[in-house]
Protein backbone atom coordinates (compact mmCIF):
# COMPACT_ATOMS: atom_id res chain seq x y z
CA UNK A 1 0.00 0.00 0.00
CA UNK A 2 2.62 2.48 1.53
CA UNK A 3 4.66 1.48 -1.97
CA UNK A 4 2.14 1.80 -4.46
CA UNK A 5 1.64 5.82 -2.86
CA UNK A 6 4.99 5.97 -3.39
CA UNK A 7 5.09 5.15 -6.81
CA UNK A 8 1.98 7.32 -7.67
CA UNK A 9 3.51 10.30 -5.88
CA UNK A 10 6.76 9.61 -8.07
CA UNK A 11 4.99 9.60 -11.28
CA UNK A 12 3.10 12.86 -10.36
CA UNK A 13 6.54 14.44 -9.60
CA UNK A 14 8.36 13.14 -12.78
CA UNK A 15 5.40 14.67 -14.19
CA UNK A 16 5.28 17.95 -12.28
CA UNK A 17 9.14 18.43 -12.90
CA UNK A 18 8.90 17.49 -17.02
CA UNK A 19 5.84 19.69 -17.93
CA UNK A 20 7.03 22.52 -15.56
CA UNK A 21 10.18 22.77 -18.43
CA UNK A 22 7.98 21.93 -21.10
CA UNK A 23 6.38 25.02 -20.45
CA UNK A 24 8.65 27.67 -19.49
CA UNK A 25 8.80 30.69 -22.15
CA UNK A 26 12.65 30.17 -23.06
CA UNK A 27 14.25 28.53 -26.07
CA UNK A 28 16.65 25.35 -24.59
CA UNK A 29 18.07 25.60 -28.23
CA UNK A 30 19.11 28.79 -28.75
CA UNK A 31 20.06 29.10 -25.16
CA UNK A 32 22.65 26.15 -25.87
CA UNK A 33 24.10 27.86 -29.26
CA UNK A 34 24.81 31.24 -26.94
CA UNK A 35 26.10 29.80 -24.60
CA UNK A 36 28.65 28.10 -26.80
CA UNK A 37 28.97 31.38 -28.46
CA UNK A 38 27.46 30.94 -31.65
CA UNK A 39 24.91 32.76 -33.32
CA UNK A 40 22.34 30.04 -34.50
CA UNK A 41 20.69 30.47 -37.73
CA UNK A 42 16.64 28.93 -37.96
CA UNK A 43 18.16 26.13 -39.60
CA UNK A 44 20.33 25.65 -37.16
CA UNK A 45 17.54 25.50 -34.33
CA UNK A 46 15.26 23.31 -36.45
CA UNK A 47 17.87 20.50 -36.70
CA UNK A 48 18.87 20.25 -33.31
CA UNK A 49 15.48 20.51 -32.25
CA UNK A 50 14.86 17.26 -34.13
CA UNK A 51 18.01 15.51 -33.04
CA UNK A 52 16.98 16.47 -29.82
CA UNK A 53 13.58 15.54 -30.34
CA UNK A 54 11.93 18.40 -29.10
CA UNK A 55 9.41 18.84 -31.96
CA UNK A 56 7.22 15.60 -30.53
CA UNK A 57 4.25 15.97 -28.92
CA UNK A 58 4.48 16.37 -25.31
CA UNK A 59 3.41 13.11 -24.19
CA UNK A 60 5.89 11.33 -26.50
CA UNK A 61 8.28 13.48 -25.29
CA UNK A 62 7.23 13.09 -21.93
CA UNK A 63 7.55 9.04 -21.90
CA UNK A 64 10.96 8.91 -23.81
CA UNK A 65 12.25 11.27 -21.03
CA UNK A 66 10.54 8.89 -18.03
CA UNK A 67 12.45 5.82 -19.62
CA UNK A 68 15.55 7.46 -20.37
CA UNK A 69 15.15 8.15 -16.34
CA UNK A 70 14.73 4.99 -15.49
CA UNK A 71 17.54 3.54 -17.12
CA UNK A 72 19.24 6.41 -15.40
CA UNK A 73 20.18 8.40 -18.16
CA UNK A 74 18.94 12.26 -17.74
CA UNK A 75 20.27 13.63 -20.35
CA UNK A 76 23.33 16.14 -21.21
CA UNK A 77 23.08 19.68 -19.44
CA UNK A 78 23.30 22.01 -22.56
CA UNK A 79 25.14 24.61 -20.58
CA UNK A 80 28.01 22.49 -19.13
CA UNK A 81 27.75 19.95 -21.88
CA UNK A 82 27.80 16.81 -19.40
CA UNK A 83 25.51 14.13 -18.68
CA UNK A 84 23.23 15.59 -16.07
CA UNK A 85 24.26 12.54 -13.71
CA UNK A 86 27.64 12.83 -13.30
CA UNK A 87 27.77 16.51 -12.19
CA UNK A 88 24.65 16.26 -9.84
CA UNK A 89 26.88 13.00 -8.67
CA UNK A 90 29.92 15.15 -8.17
CA UNK A 91 28.06 17.85 -6.02
CA UNK A 92 25.73 15.87 -4.09
CA UNK A 93 28.95 14.56 -1.80
CA UNK A 94 29.91 18.19 -1.14
CA UNK A 95 26.24 18.93 0.09
CA UNK A 96 25.69 15.71 2.27
CA UNK A 97 28.87 17.02 3.46
CA UNK A 98 27.48 20.70 4.64
CA UNK A 99 24.21 19.28 5.75
CA UNK A 100 26.06 16.62 7.85
CA UNK A 101 28.30 18.89 9.25
CA UNK A 102 25.06 22.22 10.14
CA UNK A 103 23.52 19.27 11.63
CA UNK A 104 26.19 18.39 14.09
CA UNK A 105 26.87 22.27 15.06
CA UNK A 106 23.06 22.26 15.12
CA UNK A 107 22.81 19.09 17.70
CA UNK A 108 26.07 20.74 19.29
CA UNK A 109 23.47 24.28 20.21
CA UNK A 110 20.04 23.05 20.43
CA UNK A 111 20.96 20.28 22.49
CA UNK A 112 22.23 21.87 25.85
CA UNK A 113 20.29 25.00 25.55
CA UNK A 114 17.33 23.40 25.25
CA UNK A 115 18.07 21.02 28.16
CA UNK A 116 19.24 23.73 30.20
CA UNK A 117 15.99 25.71 29.26
CA UNK A 118 13.83 23.37 30.39
CA UNK A 119 15.38 22.35 33.35
CA UNK A 120 15.82 25.84 34.67
CA UNK A 121 12.16 26.90 33.05
CA UNK A 122 11.51 30.88 33.73
CA UNK A 123 14.85 31.50 35.29
CA UNK A 124 16.89 34.20 33.18
CA UNK A 125 18.44 31.39 31.46
CA UNK A 126 15.24 30.35 29.83
CA UNK A 127 14.08 34.11 28.99
CA UNK A 128 18.01 33.97 27.12
CA UNK A 129 17.43 30.63 25.66
CA UNK A 130 14.36 32.10 24.00
CA UNK A 131 15.54 35.44 23.00
CA UNK A 132 18.14 33.52 21.35
CA UNK A 133 15.67 31.31 19.56
CA UNK A 134 13.64 34.00 18.95
CA UNK A 135 16.12 35.94 16.94
CA UNK A 136 17.80 33.03 15.33
CA UNK A 137 14.22 32.34 13.90
CA UNK A 138 13.77 35.84 12.46
CA UNK A 139 17.20 36.19 10.88
CA UNK A 140 16.95 35.65 6.86
CA UNK A 141 19.80 32.82 6.32
CA UNK A 142 21.27 34.70 3.38
CA UNK A 143 22.05 37.70 5.74
CA UNK A 144 23.47 35.84 8.83
CA UNK A 145 25.68 34.08 5.91
CA UNK A 146 26.83 37.64 4.67
CA UNK A 147 27.12 39.05 8.47
CA UNK A 148 29.76 35.92 9.39
CA UNK A 149 31.27 36.14 6.15
CA UNK A 150 32.07 39.99 6.47
CA UNK A 151 33.08 39.32 10.02
CA UNK A 152 35.19 36.26 9.49
CA UNK A 153 36.75 36.43 5.77
CA UNK A 154 36.98 39.80 4.96
CA UNK A 155 37.57 41.92 8.60
CA UNK A 156 39.62 38.72 10.50
CA UNK A 157 40.30 36.70 8.00
CA UNK A 158 40.35 33.55 9.58
CA UNK A 159 38.11 32.08 7.14
CA UNK A 160 38.56 31.50 3.31
CA UNK A 161 35.88 33.90 1.59
CA UNK A 162 35.42 31.12 -1.24
CA UNK A 163 34.58 28.38 0.52
CA UNK A 164 35.09 25.88 -2.72
CA UNK A 165 37.90 23.21 -1.27
CA UNK A 166 36.09 20.78 1.00
CA UNK A 167 38.52 21.10 4.02
CA UNK A 168 37.06 21.49 7.79
CA UNK A 169 37.54 25.76 7.11
CA UNK A 170 35.77 26.10 4.01
CA UNK A 171 32.94 24.03 5.22
CA UNK A 172 32.17 25.41 8.99
CA UNK A 173 31.10 29.11 8.14
CA UNK A 174 28.19 27.75 5.31
CA UNK A 175 27.17 25.17 7.80
CA UNK A 176 27.17 27.04 10.84
CA UNK A 177 24.84 29.88 8.66
CA UNK A 178 22.46 26.91 7.86
CA UNK A 179 22.50 25.76 11.87
CA UNK A 180 21.10 29.07 12.78
CA UNK A 181 17.53 29.02 12.21
CA UNK A 182 17.89 24.89 12.73
CA UNK A 183 19.17 25.45 15.86
CA UNK A 184 16.18 28.10 16.95
CA UNK A 185 13.63 25.39 16.05
CA UNK A 186 15.18 22.51 17.59
CA UNK A 187 15.87 24.53 20.54
CA UNK A 188 12.55 24.81 21.45
CA UNK A 189 11.81 21.52 20.36
CA UNK A 190 13.99 20.10 22.80
CA UNK A 191 12.80 22.51 25.41
CA UNK A 192 9.03 21.08 25.42
CA UNK A 193 10.12 17.40 24.62
CA UNK A 194 11.87 17.33 28.08
CA UNK A 195 9.39 19.49 29.81
CA UNK A 196 6.85 17.26 28.61
CA UNK A 197 8.50 14.39 30.01
CA UNK A 198 9.37 16.03 33.36
CA UNK A 199 5.60 16.62 34.31
CA UNK A 200 4.66 12.87 33.75
CA UNK A 201 3.52 10.82 36.69
CA UNK A 202 6.84 8.62 36.52
CA UNK A 203 9.13 11.30 37.08
CA UNK A 204 6.51 12.51 40.01
CA UNK A 205 6.42 9.07 41.34
CA UNK A 206 10.26 8.40 40.78
CA UNK A 207 11.11 11.78 42.63
CA UNK A 208 8.95 10.60 45.54
CA UNK A 209 10.42 7.76 45.69
CA UNK A 210 13.58 8.98 46.71
CA UNK A 211 15.25 8.39 43.47
CA UNK A 212 18.05 11.44 42.56
CA UNK A 213 16.60 13.97 40.65
CA UNK A 214 19.82 13.51 38.54
CA UNK A 215 19.50 10.71 37.78
CA UNK A 216 15.63 10.48 36.74
CA UNK A 217 16.74 13.39 34.07
CA UNK A 218 20.16 11.48 32.67
CA UNK A 219 18.35 7.43 32.35
CA UNK A 220 14.29 8.15 31.94
CA UNK A 221 13.72 11.81 30.80
CA UNK A 222 16.63 12.11 28.55
CA UNK A 223 16.24 9.06 26.41
CA UNK A 224 12.53 9.58 26.68
CA UNK A 225 12.43 13.14 25.46
CA UNK A 226 15.47 13.31 22.65
CA UNK A 227 14.39 10.01 20.46
CA UNK A 228 10.92 11.55 18.51
CA UNK A 229 14.18 13.95 17.74
CA UNK A 230 15.41 11.40 15.61
CA UNK A 231 12.25 11.83 13.61
CA UNK A 232 12.55 15.42 12.87
CA UNK A 233 16.67 14.90 12.28
CA UNK A 234 15.47 12.63 9.16
CA UNK A 235 13.11 15.39 8.05
CA UNK A 236 15.55 17.91 8.64
CA UNK A 237 17.93 16.38 6.39
CA UNK A 238 15.81 16.13 2.97
CA UNK A 239 14.96 19.71 3.41
CA UNK A 240 18.30 20.81 4.07
CA UNK A 241 19.76 19.14 1.17
CA UNK A 242 16.37 21.36 -1.39
CA UNK A 243 17.47 24.13 0.97
CA UNK A 244 21.40 24.84 0.72
CA UNK A 245 21.32 27.13 -2.58
CA UNK A 246 20.93 30.53 -1.23
CA UNK A 247 24.63 29.41 1.59
CA UNK A 248 25.95 27.69 -1.12
CA UNK A 249 25.39 30.91 -3.47
CA UNK A 250 27.10 32.87 -1.34
CA UNK A 251 30.26 31.16 0.05
CA UNK A 252 30.27 29.76 -3.68
CA UNK A 253 30.06 26.44 -2.04
CA UNK A 254 30.11 23.56 -4.87
CA UNK A 255 26.63 21.99 -3.69
CA UNK A 256 23.80 20.97 -5.55
CA UNK A 257 21.98 23.93 -4.76
CA UNK A 258 24.75 26.26 -6.16
CA UNK A 259 24.45 23.62 -9.07
CA UNK A 260 20.52 24.31 -9.54
CA UNK A 261 20.84 27.99 -9.23
CA UNK A 262 23.21 28.34 -12.13
CA UNK A 263 21.11 25.93 -14.11
CA UNK A 264 17.65 27.87 -13.94
CA UNK A 265 19.68 31.07 -15.06
CA UNK A 266 20.87 29.20 -17.76
CA UNK A 267 17.35 27.70 -18.39
CA UNK A 268 19.10 24.19 -18.60
CA UNK A 269 16.23 22.42 -18.89
CA UNK A 270 17.77 18.53 -18.76
CA UNK A 271 19.92 19.38 -15.33
CA UNK A 272 16.72 21.56 -13.34
CA UNK A 273 14.72 17.94 -14.15
CA UNK A 274 17.49 16.02 -12.90
CA UNK A 275 17.76 17.92 -9.98
CA UNK A 276 14.44 18.71 -9.66
CA UNK A 277 13.55 15.18 -9.52
CA UNK A 278 16.67 13.71 -7.82
CA UNK A 279 16.36 15.90 -4.60
CA UNK A 280 12.42 14.67 -4.37
CA UNK A 281 13.29 10.94 -5.03
CA UNK A 282 16.21 11.39 -1.67
CA UNK A 283 13.92 13.20 -0.05
CA UNK A 284 10.99 10.58 -0.38
CA UNK A 285 13.39 7.54 0.66
CA UNK A 286 14.74 9.45 3.52
CA UNK A 287 11.28 10.06 4.95
CA UNK A 288 10.22 6.23 4.61
CA UNK A 289 13.49 5.27 5.72
CA UNK A 290 12.65 7.37 9.08
CA UNK A 291 9.47 6.16 9.16
CA UNK A 292 10.83 2.43 9.17
CA UNK A 293 13.85 3.48 11.51
CA UNK A 294 10.57 4.71 14.26
CA UNK A 295 9.69 1.01 14.33
CA UNK A 296 12.95 -0.28 15.43
CA UNK A 297 13.91 2.82 17.87
CA UNK A 298 10.62 3.41 20.08
CA UNK A 299 9.21 -0.52 20.56
CA UNK A 300 5.91 1.28 21.25
CA UNK A 301 5.10 1.72 17.48
CA UNK A 302 5.27 -1.98 16.44
CA UNK A 303 2.45 -2.87 19.17
CA UNK A 304 0.29 -0.02 17.65
CA UNK A 305 -0.35 -1.61 14.74
CA UNK B 1 -16.90 34.15 21.64
CA UNK B 2 -13.22 36.30 21.22
CA UNK B 3 -14.21 40.13 21.10
CA UNK B 4 -12.15 42.66 20.07
CA UNK B 5 -11.20 43.22 23.87
CA UNK B 6 -9.79 39.54 24.04
CA UNK B 7 -6.83 41.21 21.80
CA UNK B 8 -6.57 44.05 24.12
CA UNK B 9 -5.80 42.65 26.92
CA UNK B 10 -2.90 41.19 25.75
CA UNK B 11 0.26 43.50 26.48
CA UNK B 12 1.97 41.58 23.33
CA UNK B 13 -0.25 41.88 20.49
CA UNK B 14 -0.87 45.90 21.37
CA UNK B 15 2.80 46.61 21.49
CA UNK B 16 3.29 44.57 17.77
CA UNK B 17 0.22 45.15 16.44
CA UNK B 18 1.27 49.28 16.88
CA UNK B 19 4.61 48.36 15.55
CA UNK B 20 2.90 46.20 12.57
CA UNK B 21 0.36 49.60 11.57
CA UNK B 22 3.63 51.66 11.83
CA UNK B 23 5.64 49.58 9.51
CA UNK B 24 2.44 49.20 7.41
CA UNK B 25 2.24 53.50 7.78
CA UNK B 26 5.88 53.69 6.99
CA UNK B 27 5.28 51.79 3.55
CA UNK B 28 2.49 53.40 2.54
CA UNK B 29 3.69 57.42 3.23
CA UNK B 30 7.34 56.07 2.11
CA UNK B 31 7.16 59.51 0.22
CA UNK B 32 6.88 61.25 3.04
CA UNK B 33 9.21 59.31 5.61
CA UNK B 34 11.55 60.19 3.01
CA UNK B 35 11.32 63.38 2.42
CA UNK B 36 10.64 62.71 -1.12
CA UNK B 37 13.59 61.50 -2.78
CA UNK B 38 13.36 59.40 -5.66
CA UNK B 39 14.28 55.63 -4.69
CA UNK B 40 15.10 54.33 -8.36
CA UNK B 41 17.68 57.94 -8.97
CA UNK B 42 21.01 58.54 -8.06
CA UNK B 43 23.74 60.80 -8.86
CA UNK B 44 26.91 58.80 -9.72
CA UNK B 45 29.18 61.15 -8.56
CA UNK B 46 27.34 60.23 -5.13
CA UNK B 47 28.23 56.23 -5.74
CA UNK B 48 29.52 54.43 -2.04
CA UNK B 49 28.74 57.58 0.07
CA UNK B 50 29.61 56.14 3.97
CA UNK B 51 26.44 56.53 6.59
CA UNK B 52 26.21 60.34 7.61
CA UNK B 53 27.96 61.90 4.49
CA UNK B 54 26.19 64.21 2.74
CA UNK B 55 22.80 63.75 4.12
CA UNK B 56 22.62 60.52 3.45
CA UNK B 57 22.14 58.71 6.52
CA UNK B 58 22.21 55.26 5.47
CA UNK B 59 24.69 56.28 2.96
CA UNK B 60 24.36 55.55 -0.67
CA UNK B 61 24.92 52.38 -3.33
CA UNK B 62 26.75 51.76 -6.41
CA UNK B 63 24.72 54.34 -8.16
CA UNK B 64 24.60 56.64 -5.67
CA UNK B 65 21.24 56.27 -4.88
CA UNK B 66 19.86 56.73 -1.02
CA UNK B 67 20.05 53.59 1.03
CA UNK B 68 17.40 54.83 3.80
CA UNK B 69 15.48 55.56 0.83
CA UNK B 70 15.56 52.12 -0.94
CA UNK B 71 15.00 50.39 2.20
CA UNK B 72 11.95 52.56 3.18
CA UNK B 73 10.18 52.07 -0.11
CA UNK B 74 11.65 48.25 -0.15
CA UNK B 75 8.95 47.93 2.64
CA UNK B 76 6.34 48.35 -0.27
CA UNK B 77 7.24 45.62 -1.99
CA UNK B 78 8.18 43.05 0.88
CA UNK B 79 5.22 43.51 2.58
CA UNK B 80 2.48 43.47 -0.60
CA UNK B 81 4.51 40.21 -1.35
CA UNK B 82 4.29 38.98 1.64
CA UNK B 83 0.33 39.88 2.15
CA UNK B 84 -0.27 38.75 -0.89
CA UNK B 85 1.34 35.27 -0.74
CA UNK B 86 -0.54 34.85 2.97
CA UNK B 87 -3.80 35.51 1.88
CA UNK B 88 -3.52 33.55 -1.74
CA UNK B 89 -1.86 29.87 0.17
CA UNK B 90 -4.54 30.70 2.94
CA UNK B 91 -7.61 31.37 0.06
CA UNK B 92 -6.48 28.27 -2.04
CA UNK B 93 -5.55 25.65 0.35
CA UNK B 94 -9.02 26.63 2.79
CA UNK B 95 -11.21 26.26 -0.11
CA UNK B 96 -9.49 23.10 -1.38
CA UNK B 97 -9.36 21.62 2.11
CA UNK B 98 -12.90 22.48 2.98
CA UNK B 99 -14.03 20.58 -0.07
CA UNK B 100 -11.69 17.73 0.19
CA UNK B 101 -12.84 16.77 3.83
CA UNK B 102 -16.71 17.83 3.48
CA UNK B 103 -17.12 15.64 -0.30
CA UNK B 104 -14.35 12.90 0.79
CA UNK B 105 -14.59 10.14 -1.84
CA UNK B 106 -12.49 10.30 -4.47
CA UNK B 107 -12.41 14.41 -4.69
CA UNK B 108 -10.23 13.96 -1.32
CA UNK B 109 -8.01 11.43 -2.77
CA UNK B 110 -7.05 13.40 -6.12
CA UNK B 111 -6.86 16.70 -3.91
CA UNK B 112 -4.82 14.77 -1.28
CA UNK B 113 -2.79 13.14 -3.73
CA UNK B 114 -1.95 16.25 -5.11
CA UNK B 115 -1.08 17.61 -1.56
CA UNK B 116 1.29 14.88 -1.49
CA UNK B 117 2.77 15.31 -4.38
CA UNK B 118 3.57 18.96 -3.50
CA UNK B 119 5.19 18.11 -0.21
CA UNK B 120 7.29 15.58 -1.90
CA UNK B 121 9.49 18.33 -3.38
CA UNK B 122 12.03 19.72 -0.42
CA UNK B 123 12.12 22.92 0.57
CA UNK B 124 12.63 25.40 -1.88
CA UNK B 125 13.34 23.27 -4.33
CA UNK B 126 10.06 23.51 -6.35
CA UNK B 127 9.68 27.12 -6.06
CA UNK B 128 13.22 27.95 -7.18
CA UNK B 129 12.35 26.06 -10.17
CA UNK B 130 8.90 27.18 -10.92
CA UNK B 131 10.10 31.44 -10.52
CA UNK B 132 13.78 30.44 -12.57
CA UNK B 133 11.68 28.59 -15.18
CA UNK B 134 8.65 31.77 -15.32
CA UNK B 135 11.79 34.22 -15.03
CA UNK B 136 12.36 36.54 -12.58
CA UNK B 137 9.68 39.15 -11.11
CA UNK B 138 8.20 39.33 -7.61
CA UNK B 139 4.88 38.33 -9.02
CA UNK B 140 6.43 35.07 -10.27
CA UNK B 141 8.12 34.48 -7.27
CA UNK B 142 4.65 35.20 -5.38
CA UNK B 143 3.46 32.15 -7.65
CA UNK B 144 6.07 29.96 -7.12
CA UNK B 145 5.68 30.10 -3.78
CA UNK B 146 1.93 29.81 -3.40
CA UNK B 147 2.30 26.59 -5.59
CA UNK B 148 4.20 24.62 -2.78
CA UNK B 149 2.98 26.64 0.46
CA UNK B 150 -1.13 25.84 0.01
CA UNK B 151 -0.44 22.21 0.73
CA UNK B 152 0.02 22.99 4.49
CA UNK B 153 -3.34 24.68 4.71
CA UNK B 154 -5.18 22.40 2.73
CA UNK B 155 -3.97 19.45 4.79
CA UNK B 156 -5.01 21.36 7.85
CA UNK B 157 -8.63 22.65 6.98
CA UNK B 158 -9.70 18.82 5.79
CA UNK B 159 -8.94 17.69 9.01
CA UNK B 160 -10.67 20.49 10.74
CA UNK B 161 -13.51 19.97 8.91
CA UNK B 162 -13.53 15.96 9.12
CA UNK B 163 -13.71 16.14 12.63
CA UNK B 164 -16.84 17.97 12.43
CA UNK B 165 -17.93 16.34 9.03
CA UNK B 166 -20.08 13.25 10.52
CA UNK B 167 -21.25 14.83 13.96
CA UNK B 168 -24.81 14.98 14.26
CA UNK B 169 -26.01 18.33 14.25
CA UNK B 170 -24.29 18.20 11.01
CA UNK B 171 -25.96 14.93 9.60
CA UNK B 172 -29.69 16.53 10.98
CA UNK B 173 -28.43 20.07 9.20
CA UNK B 174 -28.24 18.00 6.21
CA UNK B 175 -31.12 15.81 6.62
CA UNK B 176 -33.35 18.40 7.37
CA UNK B 177 -32.23 19.97 3.89
CA UNK B 178 -29.21 22.33 3.95
CA UNK B 179 -28.12 22.51 0.50
CA UNK B 180 -23.91 21.83 0.32
CA UNK B 181 -22.96 26.03 -0.28
CA UNK B 182 -25.09 26.48 2.85
CA UNK B 183 -23.72 23.90 5.23
CA UNK B 184 -19.90 24.58 4.13
CA UNK B 185 -20.32 28.31 4.39
CA UNK B 186 -22.18 28.08 8.12
CA UNK B 187 -20.70 24.81 9.63
CA UNK B 188 -17.43 23.58 7.53
CA UNK B 189 -15.65 27.30 7.24
CA UNK B 190 -16.29 28.94 10.40
CA UNK B 191 -15.19 25.76 11.63
CA UNK B 192 -12.10 26.11 10.51
CA UNK B 193 -11.15 29.45 10.05
CA UNK B 194 -9.70 30.09 13.50
CA UNK B 195 -6.92 27.36 13.19
CA UNK B 196 -6.41 28.41 9.94
CA UNK B 197 -6.11 32.47 10.51
CA UNK B 198 -3.33 31.32 13.48
CA UNK B 199 -1.38 29.39 10.99
CA UNK B 200 -1.45 32.62 8.39
CA UNK B 201 -0.55 34.83 11.14
CA UNK B 202 2.29 32.96 12.29
CA UNK B 203 3.72 31.89 8.65
CA UNK B 204 3.52 35.81 8.19
CA UNK B 205 7.85 36.26 9.13
CA UNK B 206 8.26 33.01 7.53
CA UNK B 207 6.86 33.64 4.20
CA UNK B 208 8.35 36.93 4.00
CA UNK B 209 11.83 35.41 4.70
CA UNK B 210 11.10 33.20 1.79
CA UNK B 211 10.10 35.69 -0.66
CA UNK B 212 13.45 37.60 0.19
CA UNK B 213 15.38 34.51 -0.47
CA UNK B 214 14.21 34.27 -3.67
CA UNK B 215 15.16 37.96 -4.71
CA UNK B 216 18.28 37.09 -3.04
CA UNK B 217 19.20 34.44 -5.64
CA UNK B 218 18.02 36.64 -8.66
CA UNK B 219 14.34 34.90 -9.08
CA UNK B 220 12.19 37.61 -7.58
CA UNK B 221 12.30 41.10 -7.56
CA UNK B 222 14.40 42.74 -10.21
CA UNK B 223 16.55 45.71 -10.79
CA UNK B 224 16.33 48.64 -10.48
CA UNK B 225 13.52 47.30 -7.54
CA UNK B 226 14.89 48.32 -4.40
CA UNK B 227 13.24 45.09 -2.62
CA UNK B 228 15.30 43.78 0.40
CA UNK B 229 16.85 40.61 -0.62
CA UNK B 230 17.42 41.97 -3.71
CA UNK B 231 19.52 44.86 -2.36
CA UNK B 232 21.73 42.34 -0.11
CA UNK B 233 22.69 40.54 -3.62
CA UNK B 234 23.74 43.66 -5.23
CA UNK B 235 25.66 44.50 -1.77
CA UNK B 236 27.45 41.62 -1.92
CA UNK B 237 30.15 42.33 -3.73
CA UNK B 238 30.77 45.05 -1.95
CA UNK B 239 30.96 43.77 1.27
CA UNK B 240 34.70 44.57 1.61
CA UNK B 241 34.42 48.57 0.76
CA UNK B 242 30.98 49.26 1.47
CA UNK B 243 29.39 46.98 4.22
CA UNK B 244 26.31 49.18 4.96
CA UNK B 245 24.87 47.83 1.87
CA UNK B 246 24.18 44.61 3.29
CA UNK B 247 23.77 45.85 6.60
CA UNK B 248 20.86 48.59 6.31
CA UNK B 249 18.05 45.92 3.77
CA UNK B 250 19.27 42.71 6.37
CA UNK B 251 18.03 44.95 9.52
CA UNK B 252 15.24 45.88 7.93
CA UNK B 253 14.30 42.27 7.04
CA UNK B 254 15.31 41.10 10.28
CA UNK B 255 13.17 43.90 12.29
CA UNK B 256 9.84 43.45 10.35
CA UNK B 257 10.05 39.73 10.63
CA UNK B 258 10.81 40.09 14.65
CA UNK B 259 7.23 42.66 14.81
CA UNK B 260 5.12 39.80 12.41
CA UNK B 261 6.58 37.00 14.24
CA UNK B 262 5.94 38.47 17.55
CA UNK B 263 2.72 39.65 16.78
CA UNK B 264 1.56 36.42 15.18
CA UNK B 265 2.61 34.31 18.39
CA UNK B 266 0.48 36.78 20.44
CA UNK B 267 -2.60 36.19 17.97
CA UNK B 268 -2.03 32.01 18.43
CA UNK B 269 -1.84 32.97 22.46
CA UNK B 270 -5.36 35.30 22.15
CA UNK B 271 -7.63 32.74 20.40
CA UNK B 272 -5.98 29.32 20.86
CA UNK B 273 -5.65 29.15 25.22
CA UNK B 274 -4.52 25.76 24.96
CA UNK B 275 -1.06 27.01 23.17
CA UNK B 276 -0.26 28.95 26.93
CA UNK B 277 1.42 26.44 28.93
Amino acid sequence: MRLLQIVIVLIGISFITFALTYMSPGDPVRNMYTASGVMPTQEMIDATREELGLNKPFLTQYFTWLTNCLKGDFGKSYSLNKPVVELLASRLLPTLKLAFMSMCIMLILAVPMGVVSALYKDSWIDNLVKCITFFGCAMPNFWVGLLLMLAFCVKLRIFPVMASGGDFKSLFLPALTLAVAMTAKYTRQVRTAVLEELSQDYVIGAEARGVKRSKIIWLNVFPNALLPLITMLGLSIGSLLGGTSVVEVIFSYPGLGNLAVSAITSSDYNLIQGYVLWLSIIYMVVNLIVDMSYNFIDPRMRHKK
Amino acid sequence: MLTYKDFLKNKQFVIFGILAIAIILIAVFAPVVTGGIDPLKGDIRDALLEPGEDGHIWGTDKMGRDIFTRVIYGARYSLSATFAVVLLIFTVGSVFGVIAGYFGGWIDAVLMRIADMMLSFPGLVLALAVAGIMGASIKNAIIAITLVSWTKYARLARSLVMKIRNRDYVSAAIVTGSKTPYMIKTYMFPNALPTLIITAATDIGSMMLELAGMSFLGFGATPPTPEWGYMLNEGRSYMGTAPWLMIYPGLAIFLVVVVFNMLGDSIRDVMDPRSQK
